[in-house]
């Protein structure tokens, strides 16, 4: 026998009953994908809420403009009853499975698994180099980071974690793929491929239908898809500039530390300024957040990604500032220990929304391809 | 509210009609009043159910496809009435609706291509990006911006109207009675059809079967005021609005999603398990509106469209699940129905059948032949199990008795002459341009119009 889906029945029926009314309605038609993915169907099976609640952006508009919304005796609430799925789903398909109970108090396991990682690079380094280099003014330009802990265990550590979070990432969103009723094969389609990467670049879904999604009441702004931008285009940043490190150092051979107007240097300091902005906004927002539309339940998760975020950028940019001085040392250690926790719980954390969020989207531009049923006037 | 100081414009309702009057007067530079008799989350009236606008346009616009002149919406509704309409006014609607949408955008309305099921309407009506209730939040966002003043929960009891003259309203808030003065007033407060006693009045117990699809806010208090008060009165105090719609919906608001669209599909028998009407008589966005009397003149207001398994997942999914049998005599005590009638109506029905190729996008050859009533298309044997039957009762949509209007939106009075300062938007006074029957998107076209007019000629009255 099977373990029981994590999806729970309960809430599948509920998912169920909500999406058949908005299937007999489609007013909110015009606001995202989820309409039109949904009134493909005439019913809906577990894995059609998977996929359509992971299709889902949470802007809200949709809530604020239902006739069926509480106190209305029909109790719709489309966007909360999505983000209570898409949270089961990130359980149902992660892999290892019997690691999921990460997922449990998230924001408190992130927490500690960053403190974790701190602590064994600071114990690291004064174990295997000693404590006096820790604290010593390093100058600037004769490789100062790799005396505390060198090139190549730093690519090998990091490379390491990084590989085995992507392999498990990749697993999870392959097993939603199948969950779904997809064929391997078809999530390669070109045309969909690329119509998901534009949708996912300019948060086409995250638009409330234009006007922005809902803050703190009905007001639609456009400050959460901006806040996620900053976010999402900093993320990339900082990435990038990891991959011209790369390049530098091994194929033309020139090492750390850069010069602040280098491009990995620029890069980054572009990228992790960014990650200070974009995650303090959506931070903020969070705060403002009308509570009807609040999954409680997430909460913690949300939160400790974002402040997962601060902490690698902060980190980042202080050890920039700061590389000359006695406090390099340290903050090399919190630095790395926090880009570590972040790698460690890539597979267990928020950073997954990402992941499904783009595989459903491929999905629904390769569902697009194919025939609607037929039906009847109304 | 400041109840000692005279409010230059009181606006009574607080749907789309009222709103778009009471926008357009404080825009004018007025003081505006808006009381709204149900609680802010349900605010809105019958406006917070629509979806769309009919508009006139001489070439593509935005979401409207082709074109769509004044001569052809003004054939459409004449058609539609009976000829029941004012054609001055009606002609000034339409021509309305080529303009107003800009206002509309500007004032936070968003508009979708027609939904998944309606391309039939994409040529007329415009839809509102989610709805009718997207755009009453978006009306009362720019209302309150502009400053209008607003009050939930508040219910106009009565009007002191002295020689044809408006001098005060009497609203109700939480237990306490308020008296408010108005240079104007604007009556934009709906019809009666969630009065349930007066809905009997008009049918006597065959209402206590009707659903009413709307707000349960509409009790025609404003309306019931004004005729009091020497209103001239319009369209036929008997007749509302009425379609079939799943009889398992709510008894107020249950919208749009309790609509059965299999009828044309199927066969529909009353309680006694005997057909009554032909279901192909015509395409069913034609023919919907008539189903609802149909079924209200059935024993007990109930009706059952059955469909067999070949026509399942043709038309828009209900909300409610149908019943279901492997055979017609289960299907039959699923619904309480006489299985021995049930399966005769079904066996003289499949066997009136004359050969056809079926074809629900066109009025095709499937027709009965010697049956008594007719199908005259769509007629295939209810043959193939599993079979399946939504049950329908009269759902009331609106009301059409209301006041006489003139084309600066003055109510007038029985002796004809208009009131100087009493003005009138929206489904209060509909019947003056829809008299009779209904086209999609014609009530939005009239509230949007008037409630333009209402705050125009209240805030022009205000300031002389």
């Amino acid at each position: 026998m099977s373990a029981p889906s994590p999806i729970a029945a309960g809430l599948v029926q509920e998912g169920q009953r909500m999406a058949s009314i908005c299937n007999a309605c489609r007013y909110c038609e015009g606001y995202c994908a989820v309409f039109p993915a949904l009134e493909r169907r005439l019913s809906f099976s577990e894995g059609d809420l998977a996929y359509l609640s992971n299709l889902c952006h949470d802007c809200g508009a949709c809530y604020y403009a239902c006739q069926y919304a509480p106190p209305h005796e029909f109790q719709l609430n489309l966007p909360k009853m999505m983000s209570e799925i898409r949270a089961a789903t990130y359980r149902k398909y992660a892999w290892p499975g019997f690691l999921v109970a990460l997922f449990e108090r998230n924001g408190l396991v992130v927490s500690v698994i960053t403190m974790a990682c701190i602590v064994l690079f600071l114990l690291g380094m004064i174990v295997f180099v000693d404590a006096q280099a820790l604290l010593a003014v390093h100058a600037d330009s004769n490789g100062a980071f790799y005396a505390l802990l060198s090139h190549g265990a730093m690519v090998r550590i990091f490379g390491a974690v990084f590989a085995l979070a992507l392999a498990m990432l990749l697993v999870a969103a392959a097993r939603f793929w199948r969950d779904i009723g997809e064929q391997a094969g078809t999530i390669l389609s070109a045309g969909p491929l690329g119509r998901s990467i534009d949708a996912a670049l300019r948060l086409t879904y995250l638009r409330g239908g234009g006007d922005g999604c809902a803050y703190s009441d009905d007001q639609p702004s456009p400050a959460r898809r901006t806040y996620h931008q900053i976010t999402f285009y900093g993320f990339l940043f900082c990435f990038a500039a990891t991959c011209v490190a790369t390049v530098y150092h091994y194929a033309l051979g020139r090492h750390a530390p850069y010069a602040w107007w280098s491009l990995p240097t620029l890069l980054g300091t572009a990228g992790g300024i960014a990650l200070l902005i974009g995650p303090a906004g959506l931070l903020a927002l969070k705060a403002r957040r009308d509570a009807v539309l609040t999954n409680e339940k997430q909460v913690g998760m949300d939160v400790g990604f974002l402040a997962q975020l601060l902490i690698v950028s902060g980190t980042g940019l202080l050890l920039l500032a700061l590389r000359g001085s006695a406090a390099m040392g340290i903050l090399l250690a919190l630095h790395l220990g926090a880009v570590m926790a972040f790698f460690i719980t890539l597979p267990y954390g928020k950073f997954v929304h990402a992941v499904y969020r783009f595989t459903a989207l491929v999905r629904y531009y390769v569902e697009r391809r194919r025939p609607v049923p037929e039906l009847g006037p109304e | 509210m400041d109840r000692s100081r005279p409010y230059d414009v009181l606006i009574l309702g607080g749907g789309n009609a009222a709103l778009c009057a009471a926008i357009t007067a404080r825009r004018a530079g007025r003081s505006v009043l808006l009381l709204e008799s149900a609680p802010k989350d349900f605010r809105g009236g019958n406006s917070r159910h629509t979806r769309n606008l009919r508009c006139m346009h001489d070439a593509p616009a935005d979401v409207l496809t082709g074109t769509y002149d004044e001569e052809e919406y003004w054939q459409d509704l004449f058609k539609v009435t009976g000829g029941q309409t004012n054609e001055r006014l009606a002609r000034m609607t339409i021509r309305h609706t080529a303009t107003c949408r800009q206002w509309m955008i500007e004032h936070g309305v968003r508009f979708q291509p027609s939904l998944g099921g309606t391309l039939h309407v994409s040529r007329t009506n415009a839809f509102f990006l989610g709805g009718g209730k997207a755009l009453v939040n978006a009306y009362y966002r720019a209302a309150e911006a502009l400053g209008v003043e607003i009050r939930y929960d508040t219910e106009v009891i009565g009007l002191n109207i002295r020689d044809g003259r408006f001098i005060s309203a009497v609203a109700a808030s939480r237990g306490i009675d308020h008296e408010i003065h108005g240079a104007a007033v604007i009556a934009a407060a709906g019809g009666f059809e969630s009065n349930l006693a007066w809905l009997r009045e008009a049918w006597g117990s065959t209402a206590d079967n009707f659903l009413v699809r709307g707000t349960p806010y509409n009790m025609g208090r404003v309306l019931r005021l004004l005729l009091d008060n020497e209103a001239k009165s319009i369209g036929d105090p008997t007749q509302g609005h009425c379609v079939a719609i799943d009889a398992r919906a709510p008894k107020f608001d249950g919208g749009i999603c309790t609509r059965v669209d299999c009828v044309s599909l199927g066969i529909v028998v009353n309680e006694k398990a005997q057909r009554f009407y032909d279901e192909g008589e015509d395409y069913w966005p034609k023919r919907y509106a008539i189903w609802g009397r149909l079924v209200a003149e059935q024993p007990n207001q109930i009706a059952y469209s059955i469909i067999d398994v070949k026509s399942m997942g043709k038309f828009i999914p209900p909300v409610y699940p149908p019943f279901k049998g492997q055979s017609l005599r289960e299907l039959a005590l699923a619904l309480h129905l006489d299985p021995a009638a049930f399966e005769a109506t079904v066996a003289q029905f499949n066997a009136a059948l004359r050969p056809g190729t079926f074809d629900h996008t066109v009025l095709d050859d499937c027709a009965t032949q010697g049956l008594v009533p007719p199908k005259t298309h769509w007629a295939r044997a209810i043959d193939t199990p599993p079979f399946f039957a939504y049950p329908l009762r009269p759902g009331i949509t609106f009301t059409y008795l209301g006041v006489t209007v003139n084309e600066r939106a003055q109510v007038i009075l029985s002796d004809d002459r208009p009131a100087t300062n009493i003005f009138a938007a929206g489904e209060i006074m509909a019947g003056n341009v829809l008299g009779n029957g209904y086209i999609a998107g014609i009530g939005m076209a009239i509230g949007t119009t008037f409630g333009h007019i209402a705050g125009r000629e209240a805030a022009r009255h205000v300031g002389t």
